[in-house]
C-alpha cells in the first residue's frame, strides 16, 4: 500500500511541481505591468502587444496562440477592444483554462464603471464599442480597482502563494495611492484645460484630471480625419481654443501634427500605456510623463 | 451573517453521523461560533478602512469633476434578452467583370472541377454568405455559413468545435473547411483578390470542405507549431461521393510559424490530401481540338506547401503594412480514365497516372490608411501523364497555364471594401485575355475575427 500512497501523494500534488510560474498572457502593456507588479516572481508574463500597436487592430498572430496555448491566465482590457483579434487566439489555442468564463479569463473592463456607453449602436457611428469606452487606463485609480481583482483572481488560481500575491497587492496599493495623490497635487493647474484629441482614447484621463475636450480630430471613431475634416476641426478651435491636441503613442501623428500647425497649439503623444515612451517604463512611468507633459502643454 | 449559518447548515447536512455525536456537535458549535466572530471582527475592521480611504479620497478631489468619478465597483452585465443570441453576420459581394465571351474555359492539361463557377460577364451578386456562430455550452463552440443565390442554397460549413479538452487539443466535427494548405479556410471575401488563385481552383473548385473529423493539436512551445489530422466523407473534388460505410478521405497538415523582431511575422506548413474518386466527370481537348468528357477512378494524392510573412512597422499595421504568400502543391492521380464524345474517344478506360506541380505568389502592401495595392503570378506544369489506352486520343501539351493580377483596393473601414483587379489570364491555349474586375465586399452585422 505504501507505494500506492506515495504514488497518489504525487499524482496530487503533480499541478503544485509542474506550474513553477503563473504563466500569464497580457493583451495590452498596462496589465503586463500590472501582473509584475502583483506576482513578482512568482509570473512569468508575456505582454500581446507594444504601446505602438494599436490595440484594436492586431494580426491573430501565430506566436500570439503558442503564448495563449501555455498561458494559465489571460488579462485582457475586454469591453470589445481586443474584437478582432482575441477570439482567435482563444479559439485556436486549445488552452480550455483561459476561456471566457473560466478563473483564467480576466477582462479590467469588468472592474470598473465603464463611460460613454453609446446611446444608439449603429454602425454608421464608426468603430464603438457597445459596453463603452474600453479605455480605462488612463485613470490611475481605475488601474488601483484593477489591481484589486487582478490580484484576488492571481490568488485563486495560485493558492500556494495567495500570500505572496496580497502582500504584494498591499505595497502595490500603498506606493500607488501615495502617487495618485502626487499626481492629482501636481496636476491641480490642469483643471478645466481644453485639448483638442485625436481619437476618443481619453475619456477617463479628461474625467481624473478635470480636462475638458473641445474637440476630436476623427470624424467617428477609428475613421482617420481627412484633410478637410481637419481644417473643420482648426476653423472650431478658433472660436474655442485648445492648449494641447493630444493623441495616443501608437496613432498615426500626422493628423495632430497638422491640426499643430494650423491651430498653433503644441501636439503630444502621450504614452497611453507602459512603454509608450521613454519614461513610462512602467505603471508609474506612465503617470509620471502623462502628467509632466500636459504640465508643460498648459505653462 | 447569513454565511456562517449558511455553512453551519451545509456542515450539518454534509456529516449527518458526526452530528449523533453529542461531543462533535459542540466542537462544530464552537467553531462556528469563533468563524462568526472572527468574520464580524474583519468586516468592522473593513468598514473602518473603508471609511477612512472615502474620508482622504474626498480631501484632494474638491472639484466637482473628480467628484463625479466613477465609483460603481464594476460595470454591470448588458440587461439585454438577445444577449444569448448567436452572433451573425452576412457578407454582401458582387460586381462587375469585362470578360470575352469564352463559353467553356479551361485549363490547359489538367483534370479540373467543372462545377467551379466562373465568374458572370456583366454586371453580378455573388453568393451572399449568411454566419451564425455562438459558443454553445462551456464545452462546444458552434459555427454555421451557408451561400445563399437565385434558387440556390449551399452549406459551406456547419461544424461544432470543443472549447474545454485543453492540453493543446482542439476537435471540430461536421462540415468544414480542411485545415489543409493557407487560403483553404478562406472564404471569398477574406481573399485578396477578386478571383481565386490557379492553384486552387485546379485543385478543388473554389476550396477544400469535407464531412468528417479534424483533430489539431498546438504544441507548448513558444515557436507556434500545430499538428493536425482530418478523416471525413471526401465528396468534393477530388474526390467523389460514394454510398458506403468508413472515410472516403484523410488529410495531415503541420504548421509553425513566429515573429522575427517586432515588425515581421510568417508562418509555413506541409499537408497532405488522400482522397478516391468514382467515376469522376471533366473535360479535356482531344487530338482533333474538340472538347470530350472524361471519367476518372482512382486514386488522389495531393501535396502542397504554403508560407506566409506579414510586415507591419513596429507591428502596427493600421497605416502601413505588406503582406506576401505563396503556396505549391504537387498532385498525383492514378487509376483509370475514359473518354467519350469526339470521334477519337470510344468510352474504354485506359490507365490514367498524373504527376502535375503549379502554385502562386502574391502580395498585398497598403501603402497608406485604406488603400492597398496587390500582385499574384499564378503558374501550372501539367507534368506527366499517362492515358493508357487513349493515349492516342488525348494530346499531352506542355503548356504552362499563367496568370498574372494586379489588384487595387479601398477599405472605407473594415466592414466594406471595393476593389478593381485587371488579370491577364493564359490558362488556355488560345484562350489568352485580359479581365477587369470591380468587386464590393460588404460586411453587416458581428463579423467574426479574421486569422492570420
Amino acid at each position: 500500500m505504501k507505494p500506492f500512497r506515495l504514488f497518489s501523494f504525487l499524482f496530487a500534488a503533480w499541478p503544485v511541481f509542474a506550474h513553477a510560474a503563473l504563466n500569464v498572457f497580457a493583451c495590452e502593456p498596462e496589465w503586463g505591468a500590472l501582473a509584475t507588479e502583483l506576482g513578482g516572481d512568482a509570473v512569468k508574463v508575456y505582454t500581446a502587444t507594444t504601446a505602438m500597436q494599436d490595440p484594436h487592430h492586431i494580426e491573430a498572430r501565430p506566436s500570439l496562440i503558442a503564448q495563449m496555448r501555455r498561458a494559465n491566465l489571460a488579462v485582457c482590457t475586454g469591453a470589445e477592444l481586443e474584437i478582432g483579434w482575441l477570439p482567435v487566439l482563444l479559439q485556436q489555442s486549445g488552452n480550455a483554462a483561459i476561456q471566457p468564463g473560466q478563473p483564467g479569463y480576466f477582462e479590467a473592463a469588468r472592474q470598473v464603471a465603464l463611460l460613454e456607453k453609446p446611446m444608439v449602436l449603429d454602425r454608421a457611428q464608426g468603430d464603438i464599442h457597445a459596453a463603452g469606452n474600453p479605455h480605462v487606463q488612463t485613470d490611475p485609480r481605475n488601474i488601483a480597482r484593477v489591481a484589486q481583482a487582478l490580484a484576488a483572481r492571481m490568488a485563486e488560481l495560485d493558492p500556494a502563494r495567495a500570500a505572496l500575491y496580497r502582500a504584494r497587492l498591499a505595497g502595490f496599493n500603498t506606493r500607488w495611492n501615495a502617487a495618485i495623490a502626487r499626481w492629482q497635487a501636481e496636476a491641480a493647474p490642469l483643471r478645466g484645460m481644453p485639448i483638442a484629441v485625436q481619437h476618443l482614447g481619453f475619456p477617463y484621463l479628461e474625467n481624473w484630471l478635470g480636462l475638458k475636450q473641445v474637440a476630436v480630430l476623427e470624424p467617428k471613431p477609428g475613421v482617420a480625419p481627412s484633410v478637410g475634416q481637419l481644417a473643420d476641426v482648426a476653423a472650431r478651435l478658433k472660436a474655442t481654443p485648445a492648449r494641447a491636441v493630444i493623441r495616443a503613442a501608437y496613432q498615426d501623428p500626422r493628423p495632430s501634427e497638422w491640426l499643430a500647425a494650423h491651430a498653433g497649439i503644441p501636439a503630444i503623444a502621450l504614452p497611453f500605456t507602459v512603454g509608450g515612451s521613454a519614461r513610462a517604463g512602467d505603471l508609474f512611468g506612465l503617470f509620471d510623463d502623462t502628467v509632466d507633459q500636459l504640465l508643460r502643454a498648459a505653462r | 451573517m447569513l454565511r456562517p449559518a449558511l455553512l453551519a447548515a451545509a456542515l450539518a447536512a454534509a456529516f449527518p453521523a458526526h452530528a449523533d455525536d453529542q461531543a462533535d456537535l459542540a466542537a462544530l458549535r464552537a467553531e462556528v461560533q469563533a468563524m462568526k466572530t472572527g468574520y464580524e471582527a474583519r468586516i468592522q475592521a473593513l468598514e473602518a478602512r473603508l471609511a477612512k480611504a472615502e474620508a482622504a479620497a474626498a480631501a484632494p478631489s474638491a472639484a466637482p469633476a473628480a467628484s463625479a468619478a466613477p465609483v460603481e465597483a464594476a460595470s454591470s452585465a448588458p440587461a439585454n434578452p438577445g444577449a444569448f443570441n448567436p452572433a451573425i453576420s452576412l457578407i454582401l459581394q458582387g460586381g462587375y467583370a469585362n470578360l470575352k465571351d469564352i463559353p467553356a474555359r479551361q485549363i490547359a492539361g489538367f483534370l479540373t472541377n467543372d462545377a467551379a463557377s466562373t465568374p458572370a460577364r456583366g454586371f453580378s451578386v455573388d453568393d451572399s454568405e449568411l454566419v451564425l456562430a455562438s459558443n454553445i455550452d462551456p464545452y462546444f463552440r458552434g459555427y454555421f455559413n451557408a451561400t445563399l443565390n437565385d434558387g440556390s442554397v449551399g452549406v459551406e460549413e456547419a461544424w461544432f468545435q470543443t472549447i474545454a479538452l485543453g492540453h493543446g487539443l482542439t476537435v471540430k466535427g461536421g462540415r468544414f473547411r480542411s485545415g489543409i494548405g493557407y487560403q483553404n479556410e478562406q472564404h471569398p471575401h477574406a481573399w485578396d483578390f477578386a478571383t481565386n488563385n490557379l492553384m486552387y481552383q485546379t485543385l478543388f473548385g473554389e476550396g477544400y470542405g469535407n464531412d468528417g473529423l479534424q483533430l489539431r493539436w498546438v504544441a507548448p512551445t513558444d515557436l507556434f507549431t500545430e499538428l493536425g489530422a482530418e478523416i471525413g466523407r471526401g465528396a468534393q473534388f477530388p474526390g467523389t461521393d460514394r454510398n458506403r460505410n468508413g472515410a472516403g478521405s484523410y488529410a495531415l497538415y503541420g504548421h509553425i510559424g513566429g515573429d522575427v523582431g517586432e515588425s515581421n511575422s510568417w508562418r509555413g506548413g506541409v499537408s497532405y490530401l488522400s482522397t478516391r474518386a468514382d467515376a469522376r466527370t471533366g473535360t479535356l481537348t482531344d487530338s482533333n481540338g474538340t472538347l470530350v468528357d472524361t471519367a476518372f477512378s482512382g486514386d488522389s494524392r495531393t501535396w502542397m506547401a504554403d508560407f506566409v510573412w506579414k510586415w507591419a512597422p513596429l507591428g502596427n499595421p493600421t497605416v502601413r503594412n505588406f503582406k506576401f504568400a505563396a503556396e505549391l502543391f504537387r498532385r498525383e492521380e492514378s487509376g483509370g480514365l475514359s473518354c467519350s464524345g469526339g470521334l477519337l474517344c470510344t468510352g474504354s478506360a485506359g490507365a490514367y497516372q498524373a504527376t502535375q506541380y503549379g502554385g502562386y505568389a502574391q502580395a498585398a502592401y497598403q501603402f497608406m490608411p485604406r488603400w492597398r495595392v496587390g500582385y499574384r503570378y499564378d503558374v501550372l506544369d501539367p507534368g506527366s501523364r499517362e492515358y493508357g489506352l487513349n493515349d492516342t486520343a488525348l494530346p499531352r501539351t506542355d503548356y504552362r497555364p499563367t496568370r498574372h493580377s494586379l489588384m487595387v483596393d479601398y477599405s472605407p473601414s473594415e466592414f466594406s471594401r471595393l476593389r478593381l483587379q485587371v488579370t491577364q489570364d493564359r490558362a488556355n491555349v488560345g484562350q489568352d485575355e485580359n479581365q477587369w474586375y470591380l468587386r464590393y465586399i460588404y460586411s453587416l452585422g458581428t463579423h467574426g475575427a479574421h486569422t492570420f
